[in-house]
């Protein structure tokens, strides 16, 4: 394999990994919020609200829903304006995180949702704010759940940024598909797909260990 | 300290409506450790939620000394929970937190700064006797040292009072007496007031001054813990006093005579004496006395004779001897 080809995997390692990083903490500065707001307005939360629970429960079903290269190609005009360009890396951000957030979202629920409701019941009893609950409880006691959901986030990101190499995406994906798929160069599309797996189990490795880490619940 | 006043709980269920809590009235006075018993489902754990507010009255007034809870704002609210401690049976720390950050929650959420919130937690681990475990997490703590834990946290922000909701049921019978006094402890040099809910006697025989009994969320009888134990009305009552199998004593299946020891006189004489006087063949089913706060407290079971001869001279003489007593009739409990 000559210096061209490794030169050229080098940089799609650094586009995927750009495009990757950027859309797991952009989805998340999104997506906990979102969550947040699931967790509290759900029939059984610490404010439920079925009305705002409804809206934000059916947008995101919505999204989630779409097919991801069907939302790439959908919200082109979106991308366009923000980032000025629909191909490479930066636009890929756009829908990566279109996609992601909503998914992060119900991630974040779920994980609110396994807090001990007695624990929840004792910091009220304690004269708690919500805003306490939330900040000082839920989300501290949710933390390794939390995590595992972000390196879960992380990989189905990853297989995202792929896709998204077939329209026009930068990265990994796009190596994949301009050589093994346009030039059947199939030795070339192997290792890209090797680095992908390799980068999802690296992630998940070594979330998993720091949730090992950082979880108090475990006997020491 | 707390004046309940028709309280109602209704809880809306698919398959209709639950009445948790009906109609109570209730004062809980300063100081006093009062209990509050009945079986699952009573409507115990509701009826304490409603003190507190973490459940809403449908119905009634809840009065936390000067303030009804019901019309308070949720500023007030909050602020009133500071001086209402409370524990729970699963105990509910923060399992992320080290004991001593758990302690200061409370503080941390009242505005009181680190280090004086840090002070405090640990003059608390003192009272609780649990220096040791300062940095430990809970997972690494046994049933009664979370318990301890949770106590000290329910303290931090000096509590006029504190609700303990089943706080040993969870416990073994050792570790529970400890707990038990623990709470008296607090209640005797603190002066904080504390209600115990519990479905078990011998907790409230421990270390309760007065008790609610409640059945189908209505408070049936209140008393002082000795007329409820030497005479309960309520059926109810009767049936929580007898002793169960959990404490060794196998529930009679024929009529029986309880007679209770209250400090006054103490089993064996009072036995012998009683087979000495009647010259009968009396078949003990159980018995169980303790010593609580330095007086023999507790209760044996005799078989019931079946003519009447012999059950009236058992009974006269136990009323000659001033020994509270009373025939069980199966059919009836
Ligand atoms: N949130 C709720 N929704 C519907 N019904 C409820 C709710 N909470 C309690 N109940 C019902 O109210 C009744 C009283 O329950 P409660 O938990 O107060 O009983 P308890 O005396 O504390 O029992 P236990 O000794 O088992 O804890 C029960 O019939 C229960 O099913
Ligand atoms: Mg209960």
């Amino acid at each position: 394999m000559d210096s061209q080809i490794l030169g050229l995997l080098a940089q799609g390692i650094g586009e995927t990994f750009y495009m990757v990083v950027v859309s797991t903490v952009a989805a998340y500065v999104i997506g906990i919020p979102l969550g947040v707001l699931l967790y509290v307005t759900a029939e059984d939360g610490i404010l439920p609200n079925k009305v705002i629970y409804a809206i934000f429960s059916f947008v995101i079903n919505v999204v989630r829903s779409v097919p991801f290269l069907i939302l790439v190609v959908a919200i082109l005009p979106f991308t366009r304006k923000v980032v000025g360009t629909t191909i490479g890396s930066t636009a890929t951000i756009v829908p990566l995180v279109v996609a992601a957030a909503p998914f992060v979202a119900r991630m974040v629920e779920s994980s609110l949702k396994e807090v001990d409701a007695g624990v929840i019941e004792a910091a009220k009893a304690m004269g708690s704010t919500n805003w306490q609950i939330i900040r000082k409880v839920l989300i501290p006691e949710a933390r390794p759940s939390l995590l595992i959901g972000m390196t879960i986030s992380f990989a189905t990101i990853l297989g995202y940024s792929a896709m998204a190499g077939f329209v026009g995406g930068g990265g990994l994906g796009a190596i994949a598909v301009n050589y093994g798929y346009y030039r059947y160069q199939v030795d070339v599309m192997l290792i890209t797909v090797a680095i992908l797996v390799l980068i999802v189990q690296i992630f998940q490795e070594g979330g998993m260990r720091l949730v090992d880490k950082i979880d108090r619940r475990k006997k020491l | 300290m707390f004046y309940l006043e028709n309280v109602s709980k209704i809880f809306p269920t698919t398959d209709g409506k639950v009445s948790a809590v009906q109609q109570v009235n209730l004062e809980i006075r300063d100081g006093e450790i009062f209990g509050i018993i009945g079986f699952s489902g009573a409507g115990k754990s509701t009826l304490v939620r409603c003190l507190n507010l973490l459940e809403r009255p449908t119905e009634g007034r809840v009065l936390f000394g000067d303030l009804d809870l019901t019309k308070a704002s949720d500023k007030e609210l909050r602020e009133a929970r500071r001086s209402i401690g409370m524990i729970f049976q699963q105990f509910n720390l923060l399992s992320q937190r080290n004991v001593l950050d758990n302690i200061c929650y409370p503080l941390e959420i009242a505005g009181v700064d680190k280090k004086a919130a840090r002070e405090r937690a640990k003059e608390l681990l003192d009272v609780v006797d649990l220096a040791d475990k300062t940095y430990a997490y809970p997972s690494q703590l046994s049933g009664g040292q979370k318990q301890r834990v949770a106590i000290a946290r329910a303290l931090a922000t000096n509590p006029k009072v504190l609700l303990c909701d089943e706080a040993t049921s969870a416990l073994d019978p050792l570790t529970t007496r400890n707990i038990l006094t623990l709470l008296q402890d607090i209640n005797k040099k603190m002066g904080v007031t504390i209600v115990i809910i519990t479905h078990e006697m011998r907790v409230v025989e421990q270390i309760c001054d007065r008790v609610a009994v409640m059945s189908s969320g209505v408070v049936e009888e209140v008393g002082t813990v000795q007329e409820i134990f030497e005479n309960p009305k309520s059926e109810t009552g009767k049936k929580l006093v007898i002793p169960d199998a959990s404490e060794g004593i196998p529930v009679p299946t024929k009529d029986f005579i309880r007679i209770v020891f209250d400090g006054r006189s103490s089993y064996e004489p009072v036995l012998s004496q009683l087979i000495l006087h009647t010259g009968l063949e009396l078949n003990i089913l159980g018995a169980r006395t303790e010593d609580i706060n330095g007086t023999a407290y507790g209760q044996m079971l005799i078989e019931a004779p079946s003519d009447r001869a012999s059950l009236q001279a058992i009974r006269d003489f136990l009323l000659a001897k001033d020994i509270p007593s009373e025939l069980v009739s199966m059919q009836e409990v």
